[in-house]
């Protein structure tokens, strides 16, 4: 990775449309309930919700798509086959529910080398339609040396 | 939710069919979780199972009872899990309160694969009210 990458700001994503089946499908692959808010419409609408609630990992799907900008952007010389997942967060102004139509935008915050390696800082914010920050996704690569 | 209290603690198996599943429905097809030729000649003991299933998986529990409190969920991956082919991998998740402060209530998640921690510091942080 070239280290004079950080502080680059990527494009925003395509509009990506949140479907319900696809929540209960990442759902189902996460380990959550039958009576879960992300798998049932009569949970979620119990807790407040028109439609599921996406599960809180599912904002990696999102991040994902900034991500593969950086895979195919030449300056950033991102050997990804190298790459080991150090640290995930994310923090949420509001739920993810089915029908929502988001949008990510990934910045490099910073590039440290540590001890042969090279551990590369991400933050990718996910907008909805009305350009609403609906949460943040904080990411640590780790590119084996 | 008061200081010490253990929301919950489960035992998962994951096997190699909840790789591919979860591969699926995240879209993360990298082949060192499901090919144990192309793990070892990467240097991997075999196919490892997603840091973000673990992940995932580590909060669902409280997230079916508690989700719309969430507001903050972050991880470190400090141990690969490895999932072998028949026996799978049993992992062991868990959640504590270990503060409460502005009306949030701080949980350190656990994730134990082999006696090893598999999930370090990493904590949620739910509205507690």
């Amino acid at each position: 990775m070239n280290p004079e990458i950080v502080g680059k700001t990527y494009p925003s994503t395509p509009a990506y449309l949140v479907g319900r089946e696809k929540i209960r499908e990442f759902a189902k692959a996460t380990f959550h309930s039958d009576n879960s808010p992300s798998i049932s419409i009569d949970a979620a609408k119990q807790a407040g919700f028109d439609d599921l609630i996406a599960p809180p990992t599912f904002a990696i799907v999102l991040q994902q798509q900034s991500l593969e900008l950086v895979i195919d952007d030449p300056e950033a010389d991102l050997d990804f086959s190298r790459v080991v997942h150090g640290d995930q967060g994310f923090s949420f102004q509001r739920q993810i529910v089915a029908g929502d139509l988001l949008t990510s935008q990934l910045s490099v915050e910073s590039v440290k080398q540590l001890a042969g390696n090279q551990m590369i800082a991400f933050l990718t914010k996910i907008f909805d339609e009305d350009k609403q920050l609906v949460a943040e996704a904080r990411s640590t690569l780790v590119v084996r040396g | 939710m008061e200081i010490g209290q253990i929301v919950f603690e489960k035992k998962l198996l994951l096997t190699r069919d909840s790789l591919v599943r979860y591969a699926g429905a995240s879209g993360d097809f990298n082949p060192i979780h499901y090919r144990d030729d192309i793990a070892k000649q990467v240097g991997l003991p075999g196919v490892l199972a997603h840091g973000m299933l673990t992940m995932g998986a580590a909060i669902s529990p409280l997230f079916d009872e508690a989700g719309i409190k969430l507001v903050e969920y972050s991880v470190r991956f400090s141990k690969p899990v490895p999932v072998d082919a028949d026996a799978g991998a049993e992992l062991t998740v868990s959640a504590e309160v270990v503060g409460i402060e502005d009306g949030l209530a701080k949980l350190a998640i656990k994730a134990v694969f082999d006696e090893q921690t598999v999930l370090a510091k990493s904590f949620a942080w739910v509205k507690n009210d």
